[in-house]
């Protein structure tokens, strides 16, 4: 792919946000996922020219981290927490449930490319359990059918709206594009808090 | 029986809490005006009076930390906000920042008076899109506010998926655009931290405490707390009790208190085993309902107060199964640099499946406890320590568990029990 004026003029900013530009690889990193959907050769060659590295100093980067896809992912990547409290409460159930209705396996893409899966770790929502995240927005509390419920949606092209996040589920290279710090104008769309988060300062206002 | 006490969380119930005017509405930005108009050392003093330890999960003094920057040595100070929360059953950042993020930055601005630094990060886990919205969008307003850019700039640096970053020199490293590995100590971040200048690192909790303080004095923080575990935190309930959620209370409260206060464990069921503080604190069990949760009661009840995140497991669920999983992140998210934690949780998830699965033997049982032996403590950092506690208290309070798999050659348990849609009680 080729990369447009105005991309490396957000590329540029970005790299002046920090002292020193090699702090901006991760950065970049998203930002190059959210043009191609997954972190390109081309990327890598064009971080490392603006950064003045050697490409195999930005890749070693992009393959530690797990977030950064070396291949295409759906629009929407679908993980479900399968660590340890997460799992117990429903995690696996629903992590089998969806590897058998959409017939495809860990790290694997629906052929419409609509949907891609993944297990992923403890994602700060215990609360909530079990969660499912989809290009890392909050799906609390999910069951086995709300779960399958959501990527139907995905499929169809009407996905169901996060539980707290914005008012419709952006795509998997708009979501990038926020990971790099790009505003998109939503931080103020969703809840504040869900239920369990204001359980205590509920409880607080009842004398407790 | 210990009240319940929201300073953090006093606001969240309103629905534009996480505004710039509605952190104002409710005083915001009026403590970072009278700290700034204090001299630096004024403000690390306060802090230090007012007994706030790190909310991260060492609980280290955190005006102390402070005290440790070098001063007039000419070179630049950071601030570095450890928002990389990742530890398994940690949940308390994450809707502290949906719901107010503006108290982050505002404790950022006052810390960066107190160690005379300009430049300030907030180090953030990627897997969060709209955690990270809220406060690229909260930065953005507090610069046109004034409130950032006239010498101290923030900058949210966003991470990528790696639990090992939550280390603090790890997280350096990714921040300076690395494979985020643990430095070797010393020199310690104070002395030789981002780009090898004095660095503070510190929890969102333990920033974001600030600002109160600052308000209302150390001796109003003091009054609050045990002996040497002094304020409010946030505790994060989770797993099989009737109401999980955030409940910030005086440290010192108990988890017997907790569940009475938030409807107890889900009902026809009782506690089997729980966390303290995230999976890398040892597991506690029915007997430690009354451990006072600070960081003296629960370090002296064999466990360490960590990130104050309880998870709650109820008799459905299998212990080995559990701490399986666990280990399995452990290895999964182990960074390669040092050798006993890359292969040592290599092996111990290998031994572990066996014995879920019933093909292990009561020797497996030494076996995992030798490989932990030659983990813990031989480790570059923490996080192999900490694939270890699972283990080590799981096989010394439910070792008879460990044996029924091996005797039944398969495990006792019924996942479909303990899950919350199929095991809630009939």
């Amino acid at each position: 792919m080729s990369f447009t004026d105005k991309d490396l003029v957000t590329m540029e900013s970005i790299i002046k946000r920090y002292p020193r530009s090699r702090s901006a690889i991760m950065p970049l990193l998203h930002y190059v996922q959210s043009l191609a959907g997954y972190v390109t050769n081309e990327g890598i060659e064009l971080i490392a020219k603006l950064l003045e590295l050697e490409t195999a100093e930005v890749t070693a980067v992009s393959t530690f981290y797990t977030q950064y896809k070396r291949k295409p992912v759906g629009e929407y990547h679908v993980g479900v927490c399968t660590n340890t409290l997460c799992a117990v409460m429903g995690g696996d159930a629903i992590f089998a449930g969806l590897k058998e209705h959409l017939g495809i396996e860990n790290d694997g893409v629906t052929t419409d490319g609509k949907v891609s899966l993944e297990h992923i770790e403890c994602n700060a929502a215990c609360d909530y359990a079990p969660v499912v995240m989809a290009n890392w927005e909050f799906y609390d509390n999910q069951t086995v059918e709300s779960a399958k419920d959501l990527v139907d949606g995905m499929r169809a092209g009407n996905p169901p709206v996060p539980t707290r996040g914005p008012n419709s589920l952006v795509t998997w290279k708009e979501a990038s594009a926020v990971l790099a710090g790009i505003n998109d104008g939503k931080a103020h769309e969703g809840l504040q808090a869900g239920a369990p988060t204001l359980l205590g300062l509920k409880l607080s206002k009842e004398g407790k | 029986m210990t009240k319940l006490a929201p300073v953090l969380s006093a606001h969240w119930d309103e629905k534009d809490s996480f505004t710039i005017e509605a952190y104002t509405r409710h005083g915001g930005y009026k403590a970072s005006k009278k700290a700034l108009a204090m001299d630096p050392d004024a403000v690390i003093q306060l802090v230090k009076d007012s007994g706030l330890r790190g909310r991260g999960g060492a609980g280290f003094p955190t005006g102390m930390k402070w005290g440790f920057i070098p001063q007039g040595d000419n070179k630049d100070h950071y601030l570095v906000v450890n928002a990389d929360e990742s530890e398994p059953g940690t949940c308390k950042d994450t809707p502290l920042l949906l719901a107010n993020p503006h108290v982050l930055i505002e404790g950022c601005i006052i810390a960066c008076h107190a160690i005379r630094a300009k430049h300030a990060f907030i180090y953030i886990r990627g897997e969060v899109t709209h955690v990270v919205r809220r406060l690229n969008q909260a930065i953005e307003d507090a610069y046109k506010a004034g409130h950032l850019g006239n010498g101290i700039e923030l900058v949210l640096h966003v991470g990528a998926g790696a639990y090992i970053c939550g280390e603090e020199t790890a997280l350096l490293d990714s921040l300076e655009g690395f494979r985020g590995q643990p430095r070797l100590r010393p020199p310690f971040p104070a002395i030789a931290g981002l780009y090898a200048r004095p660095t503070v690192v510190n929890n969102v909790e333990s920033i974001a405490s600030v600002p109160a303080i600052i308000e209302n004095g150390a001796e109003w923080y003091q009054a609050m707390g045990t002996e040497k575990s002094k304020g409010t935190t946030l505790y994060s309930l989770s797993g099989h009790v009737k109401n999980p959620g955030q409940f910030e209370a005086p440290l010192g409260i108990t988890l017997r208190e907790i569940l009475e206060l938030s409807g107890g464990i889900r009902s026809g069921h009782t506690l089997k085993f729980w966390t303290p503080g995230g999976s890398s604190t040892p597991l506690f069990t029915a007997q430690h309902l009354d451990v006072p949760l600070d960081y003296e009661g629960v370090s002296a009840a064999g466990s360490m107060l960590g990130t104050k995140a309880l998870q709650i497991f109820d008799e459905t669920t299998c212990v080995v199964r559990a701490v399986l999983r666990w280990t399995e992140f452990y290895k999964h998210e182990s960074c390669g640099k040092c050798t006993p934690c890359r292969e040592g949780t290599w092996w111990l998830v290998q031994i572990l499946r066996d014995l879920e699965n019933g093909k292990g033997s009561e020797a497996d049982l030494a076996k995992l406890l030798d490989l932990c032996d030659n983990i813990m403590g031989r480790s570059f950092c923490a996080l192999g320590d900490g694939a270890t506690s699972p283990i080590t208290s799981s096989i010394k309070y439910f070792r008879d568990e460990y044996i029924a798999h091996v005797t039944q050659e398969s495990c006792p348990f019924d996942p479909v029990a303990s899950t919350l849609f199929e095991g809630a009680s009939k």
